[in-house]
């Protein structure tokens, strides 16, 4: 059984590291929706490839969150991308991998990815 | 939905919005009884009575935004297709009790999926709620309490990267272990 000591250990690394900080006006805001339509066509997994990826590249000020059901249910799993001063941009149908491409260019890039928006699908 | 684990999100998040403070979720297979159990219980605002006896009605909800509701009622078939069984029990500033019981052998019993990416997504995405996680694999068993982590963590955050990373871990190895090679869940 994986133990608790660990955790501790991660605690007296942490502990040294101030400043830890938190949501602030000027941050990024990723929003998925999380409600039955979201879960059932694949949000969780959109979702967890999402925080993955920006902890591990370590986006700043840039937070994934969730939401309840956004009222588009035909288009879930929806990722909303909500950065201060800039229109909101949703994307539709997403999947892991769409996600990632999502981190990759409008995230750290600031390239919208026209082709996954609302706009581009319901054309 | 495809799997067991995403019901379980869904019918959570009911408890989160309910503003519970401590959400139980225990899953059991019984392997003997051919059955898997799951529970999930929370301490938030609760139901009135006449809310409970239309709960598991496709066309009632809370929100006023649509008109249906399927989160519940789709958990209830998904048992009951499976010559399982389902209750929720709920009382007014007490909380709800739901409770899932399938047919394990059953062929239109779904995988129980990933639980442990649903326990970990609320706890992450949940920081104000606690969570107790149980999982049992006959009579072996592990238990994950954020009441626990959180006394050693102090104000260290679950979203931290490395405690993130941690409690990922911690859920798949307990989970391991209590399997033992058991892949019919």
């Amino acid at each position: 059984m994986k133990s608790l000591e660990e955790l501790k250990a991660i605690r007296e690394r942490m502990q040294g590291q101030v400043g830890m900080r938190s949501e602030s006006a000027t941050d990024t805001r990723v929003v998925v929706g999380m409600a039955t339509c979201g879960i059932a066509s694949g949000a969780r997994p959109v979702l967890t490839a999402l925080s993955e990826a920006v902890a591990e590249k370590k986006i700043e000020n840039v937070i994934v969150t969730q939401t309840g059901c956004i009222g588009l249910c035909q288009y879930e799993p929806i990722v909303e991308v909500l950065a201060p001063g800039q229109e909101k941009v949703t994307y539709v149908k997403m999947t892991p991998e769409k996600a990632l491409e999502v981190v990759e260019k409008h995230l750290i890039r600031g390239q919208v990815v026209t082709e996954y928006t609302i706009q581009n699908v319901m054309k | 939905m495809t799997e067991l684990s995403l019901h379980v999100l869904d019918v959570a998040e009911n408890s989160t919005k309910a503003k519970a403070s401590l959400v139980t979720i225990s899953v059991s297979v019984e392997s003997a009884a051919d059955k898997i159990t799951i529970s999930i219980i929370d301490d938030g605002c609760g139901m009135t009575k006449e809310q409970v006896a239309r709960v598991t009605d496709p066309f009632f909800t809370t929100r006023t935004t649509r008109k249906v509701g399927l989160g519940v009622p789709f958990f209830k078939m998904a048992a009951e297709a499976t010559g399982g069984s389902f209750s929720i029990e709920s009382e007014p500033g007490v909380g709800t009790t739901v409770c899932a019981v399938f047919g394990m052998s059953h062929i239109d019993r779904m995988p129980l999926g990933d639980m442990n990416a649903t326990i970990h997504q609320l706890i992450v995405m949940h920081p104000e709620c606690e969570f107790l996680y149980l999982y049992r694999y006959d009579d072996r068993q592990f238990t994950l309490d954020t009441r626990e982590f959180r006394e050693i963590l102090g104000d260290i955050p679950f979203d931290t990267p490395e405690v993130s990373a941690y409690l990922k871990q911690y859920l798949s190895e307990n989970e391991s272990e209590v399997n033992q090679g058991q892949t019919n869940i």
